[in-house]
């Protein structure tokens, strides 16, 4: 299980984050959901360790991320698989040798062992003949299932998304949300995925956190969201006419 | 000054928690070919060139008729060795390579790829950047040895087609009051300019932050204070090695 405790965050005078705590189960999709410069992203940063927060605390299976143990926080991110908002491809390898990477760096596995662990990923995410071809030749769609399939590869206990569906039409936008729930369910993965979709939210939403200006405001599910009373998430929900209009 | 405090600190990183020596072979053979092979052909279009104009512009300053031809020659190898190859070669390079390595960095940076290394336990600088130090401290000083012989070749071929010296007095020149430390201070100096010029570089490209634009500015950046850090390494090695 995945815990967060009273995480806080400051840039220079401005205060991103208020406070946050919550927990992320095993097997279970759980979203960060909220408008643009709500601190989400900034939140998911803390919590993978890209960027340290002021104050608070990110358990692991109960062990503190973000205290000063080295070695420690080496395990953690072994156990860890992250798709960034733009995939984070790298430019300069073939979609395989991506999806190899982490194999590559922290394992000592043969080179056929690695390529079939690679294959596998590949093959899970519906992309088994893309090995060869280079970032730029996918598509964005693509690159996101490339950056699930490089995330999965060491068989993480955690995944994060930030924002999977950013720039997908929404066919391919419930496919990857569904695909980020396949791999949750059958991996029993802790997935905890930042998104502002909500297509997403009723899709994949076995627990919802709604931040509003840097403060967690509402915790739910998919089933929940639609009833609450929170007029800021009711605002954000409701933001367009369709959905106002299926409100009254 | 801040800027420079976090140059320092950046360089730090890179010989910190390094990966295993396998991970930067093939990464330093890949950025030998990057920094020197494919540098070779401008290296050698420049410096073929400095040394005919070199060659040429001295002979038209010889206006005495006491001073011998071969003095020419002297001059072209001596200027050649000593300023000339590396100083110019590595001006040249900082805007070929310095400019490479900000852009590759920086974009790296903004497409969140620096991130993912991050984010699996990678030192991402010492990863990324120590190859392309390593690499440049291998090649420059080769480089700087091919832009010499070419230089002194350019001025021998400009120097006998333009009759301005016979091929006989440019060799006799070349031969004449040799110092074979100014090879070696040459070397010394490629070296010094290749850690100024990956390192510079790469600090700007790995901290630039935002999109395109900033990316762009980084690139700019690099070349501008690689070309300055040259120059003022160029006078404090020569006041401390000659």
């Amino acid at each position: 299980m995945l815990e967060i405790k009273n995480i806080s965050k400051t840039f220079g005078d401005r205060q991103v984050l208020y406070n946050i705590s919550g927990s992320f189960e095993p097997g279970q999709t759980s979203l960060i959901i909220g408008g643009s410069g709500t601190g989400k992203s900034v939140l998911l940063k803390c919590m993978i360790g890209l960027v340290k927060p002021d104050s608070g605390e990110v358990l692991y299976d109960g062990r503190n991320f973000l205290a000063d143990n080295e070695e420690e926080q080496k395990t953690i991110r072994r156990e860890m698989g992250v798709l960034f908002q733009g995939s984070a491809l790298f430019d300069s390898k073939t979609v395989l040798e991506n999806v190899r990477f982490p194999l590559d760096m922290l394992t000592d596995m043969s080179s056929s062992e690695k390529n079939d662990r690679a294959q596998i990923c590949l093959q899970r995410v519906g992309l088994e003949g893309a090995g060869d071809r280079m970032p730029s030749e996918i598509s964005g769609g693509m690159k996101k299932r490339v950056g699930i399939a490089r995330a999965i590869v060491l068989n993480p206990k955690y995944l994060f998304c930030d924002e999977p569906n950013s720039g997908l039409d929404p066919l391919t936008s419930i496919k990857i949300d569904q695909l980020i729930k396949e791999i949750t369910d059958e991996y029993q993965i802790t997935t905890v995925v930042i998104t502002h979709d909500m297509n997403s939210m009723l899709e994949i939403g076995e627990k919802i956190m709604f931040l509003y200006k840097g403060k967690k405001l509402w915790e739910g599910n998919s089933d929940t969201i639609v009833h609450s009373s929170v007029s800021e998430l009711n605002d954000f929900i409701y933001a367009n006419k369709l959905l106002r209009e299926m409100e009254k | 000054m801040s800027h420079i405090g976090k140059y320092f600190i950046f360089l730090g990183t890179l010989f910190t928690n390094r990966e295993k020596a396998g991970v930067y072979y093939r990464l330093v053979m890949d950025e030998c070919i990057s920094i020197g092979i494919r540098s070779v052909f401008i290296v050698s279009i420049v410096s073929t060139f400095i040394g005919a104009v070199t060659c040429v512009q001295t002979a038209y300053n010889l206006v005495s008729p006491l001073v011998p031809l071969y003095i020419i020659s002297v001059i072209v190898r001596d200027s050649t060795i000593l300023e000339l190859a590396p100083t110019i070669t590595s001006i040249v390079l900082a805007g070929k390579v310095g400019s490479n390595i900000a852009g590759q960095l920086g974009t790296m940076r903004i497409t969140e790829q620096i991130d993912a290394l991050e984010v699996i336990g990678i030192n991402s600088s010492s990863y990324l950047v120590l190859p392309k130090v390593i690499a440049a401290m291998l090649m420059f000083p080769l480089l700087v040895i091919l832009a010499g012989f070419l230089s002194i070749w350019g001025g021998y071929v400009a120097g006998t087609l333009a009759d301005i010296i016979t091929p006989q007095d440019y060799i006799f020149g070349l031969r004449s009051g040799f110092n074979s430390f100014s090879v070696t201070f040459a070397i010394i100096k490629s070296v010094v300019f290749a850690f100024l010029i990956a390192t510079i570089s790469a600090y700007q490209g790995y901290n630039a932050r935002g999109g395109a634009l900033e990316v762009g500015n980084a690139s700019t950046t690099a070349v501008t204070n690689s070309c300055i850090a040259v120059l003022a390494a160029d006078f404090l090695l020569a006041q401390l090695l000659l």
